[in-house]
């Protein structure tokens, strides 16, 4: 499938809105920018992928620098039945991860709950003309007519963006996938599920080793599920995981060919005087990110972000409440099922500023120097043009200033859980439901 | 989420317990919250499925959730003769109290109550609800929740009484279970098990009163600085037409 890449202008807000009306398979499930910053891809329920580009600084249009803008677009899964179970297989994709790039093309990988693709997308604007036994239509000549050979050249043509499926990964995972990592090894990679963990080469589709199970031999013991893995930036070695249980183990490879015993476990003593029936289910990790720098992880719950140095496992260094207002709620938040909502959380370029969402389209960015925070808000009624992002408060109780909004007026179906930043410069990208925000920082 | 027969006896219960007008509007104590809370969890424990495979993650933390409520409730009840934690609760504990999810893993544990929960309310004395059958325990919903079901027909049934679903927990026979399952390895779970035809929308007050007790008080805080401050150098936002 390919599209003539096309630049779409007067994005409002660097909003994005995907050309199809409305439609509950518009969500958009997942968003990561590639190594180098320059692509932002964007996965929605429906099992497409958009791909961004950054348009090219030029001299002419300094305030247009930067600008995203559509590169490709493409089905990587469609829905499938498992006939042995009775039962659909969503074609939603939950994760997309890049490899670097080591050539022309661009790779990523894509997922949903069972299988894995690798897919291709190169661009080709050149394309043969002359060949000796098709005329230029495609439509075979006549050998009759054929009095001189001549030799293809290679002409210019409009520049064409193709995504191909290289590799498909399936049949390995029992459970639903939650993560993937690309190894430092660029070699290999490793694909989560709720109760095992996988490594796959690149290159081999039909086998993949086992190297986590924490699969009970009576289900009926089963009180605890993998939520989120990562390898480790550098040490290919490494890889973290987290739990349901709010705990993160630290596996090394070479330890074992199975990885059930950890090198690492990371758990914070539960605080008892805030003990309920929910502590466990607000306690459960949505998400586990590393560092770039690979010295700390990150993790999110419900109501915190935590980051942890890998060299203390007894707790976490720093603590961030998102949203602890809801604290009081979340005997309201279990009935509709929010409390099981798995927000991403993400490091900036410089780990130094850490970022997670919330609801009623608000995402709050924390900077780990200074302690500061700040609540946003991705939507565009409350957004004037070539204006700064007002910060956005939540009034908890008592008197409710004019900008504020109480805790009971918030949207809790507007909900912020993928984010991306920009691996070297400040440029996030906020899905809020079914649009894509892209804010940068402002041009002096 | 109780049935309307049970909420009102309950409440009954409690004036006459009580002497007091507790009326609809009066925050329900702490056993009928916790029982209300079982039972709303047992109601998920449903919900999701059909045609899609249902999370593995949630079933897991509601379930868990739901065993830490039994506990609770057996704990309770075993120590009930000691030092009742609030007035008007002995009786209420013993009209809602279960051990409706026994585990046949852990082995029959004494004294297995099955309740009569169902739309019928509560029948006779509350004595009565005791009976005790140890041949029967019921087997542990834990263990078909991850299991496949095997017959067809159950899947598409949703409104059966709570009293008919105990029962069948009741006379399943744990071992032939196992041996149906022992060779399925699926995530999702045999749902129509534990089908109840309480599914009625939320009562006022639970999830009101359930929240101040279950949970600690919020932080006085506020939940975040308006002033960016240094970070604006950081992060300064700029929207675009």
């Amino acid at each position: 499938q390919t599209l003539d890449k096309k630049a779409v202008t007067s994005l409002i807000l660097k909003e994005i809105h995907f050309p199809k009306p409305k439609a509950p398979t518009d969500i958009i499930s997942t968003v990561e920018f590639n190594h180098t910053g320059e692509l932002l891809a964007t996965g929605d329920k429906g099992g497409r992928v958009v791909i961004f580009q950054r348009e090219q600084e030029s001299k002419n249009q300094v305030h247009r620098r930067g600008e995203y803008n559509v590169y490709s677009t493409f089905q990587s899964h469609e829905p499938e039945f498992d006939y042995l179970k009775s039962l659909e297989i969503e074609e939603k994709i939950n994760k997309i991860r890049w490899l670097p790039q080591q050539n022309a093309a661009y790779f990523l990988l894509s997922t949903n709950d069972k299988t894995v693709k690798l897919w291709k997308v190169s661009e080709r604007d050149k394309r043969p003309e002359g060949y000796n036994l098709k005329d230029e239509e495609g439509r075979l000549r006549d050998p009759a007519t054929i009095t001189t050979l001549r030799v293809p050249v290679l002409r210019p043509m409009d520049l064409m963006v193709e995504a191909t499926p290289r590799r498909v990964f399936a049949n390995a995972h029992t459970y639903h996938i939650n993560s993937i990592s690309v190894n430092s090894d660029y070699e290999t990679y490793m694909s989560a599920d709720d109760l095992r963990i996988n490594l796959w080469n690149f290159e081999i589709t039909n086998q993949s080793f086992n190297i986590v199970d924490i699969k009970p031999a009576n289900m009926e013991e089963l009180t605890e599920v993998i939520t989120a893995a990562e390898f480790h930036p550098h040490h290919c070695n490494t890889f973290v995981y987290s739990s349901s249980k709010g705990t993160i183990r630290l596996c090394d490879m070479r330890a074992s060919a199975l990885c059930d015993r950890h090198t690492k476990f990371f758990e914070e003593p539960e605080d008892p005087s805030n003990r309920s029936f929910f502590s466990e289910i607000i306690s459960s990790i949505s998400d586990v990110k590393f560092s770039h720098s690979g010295r700390y992880i990150m993790t999110r719950d419900y109501l915190t972000v935590k980051v942890w140095d890998l060299n203390m496992e007894n707790r976490p260094i720093e603590t961030y409440q998102v949203h602890d207002y809801l604290r009081s709620k979340l005997c309201s938040l279990y009935e509709n099922d929010c409390i099981f909502d798995k927000f991403e959380c993400v490091w900036n370029g410089s780990d130094s500023v850490i970022m997670t969402g919330s609801y009623n389209n608000f995402f709050r960015m924390f900077d780990r120097n200074t302690k500061r925070d700040v609540t946003l808000e991705a939507s565009r009624e409350n957004s004037k043009p070539r204006a700064i992002l007002k910060p956005r408060k939540v009034c908890v109780g008592g008197k409710r200033r004019k900008d504020e909004i109480s805790v009971d007026s918030l949207d809790f179906s507007k909900k912020i859980l993928h984010t991306a930043w920009h691996p070297s410069e400040n440029i996030i990208a906020v899905a809020a439901t079914n649009n894509l925000y892209i804010f940068q920082d402002k041009v002096n | 989420m109780f049935a309307r027969g049970l909420k009102r006896k309950c409440v009954d219960q409690e004036e006459v317990e009580e002497g007091a007008l507790a009326g609809f509007s009066s925050i329900p104590s702490y056993s009928l919250q916790r029982q209300s809370l079982l039972d709303m969890s047992l109601v998920k424990l449903q919900l999701c499925h059909m045609l899609v495979e249902p999370n593995l993650c949630r079933s897991v933390l509601i379930a868990n959730t739901v065993r830490q409520i039994q506990e609770e409730m057996t704990r309770d009840g075993v120590g009930r003769g000691t030092a009742p934690q609030s007035t008007g609760r002995a009786p209420l504990d013993r009209l809602v109290s279960t051990e409706i999810l026994c585990r046949t893993v852990r082995g029959p544990e004494a004294g297995c109550p099955v309740p009569d929960l169902g739309d019928g309310a509560i029948q006779g004395p509350l004595p009565e609800l005791y009976t005790v059958d140890s041949a029967e325990v019921p087997r542990s919903p834990q263990s078909s929740l991850w299991e496949m079901d095997s017959p067809r027909e159950n899947r598409g049934s949703f409104q059966k009484s709570l009293d008919q679903i105990f029962e069948t927990l009741e006379h399943k026979n744990p071992s032939s279970m196992e041996d149906l399952f022992s060779d399925m390895d699926s995530s999702y779970y045999d749902l129509d098990t534990m089908l109840t035809g309480m599914m009625s929308s939320s009562k006022p007050g639970l999830c009101d009163g359930l929240d101040s007790f279950a949970a600690a008080a919020p932080s006085p805080g506020s939940s975040c600085k308006s002033d960016l401050g240094e970070l604006d150098h950081v992060v300064e936002i700029l929207v675009e037409t």
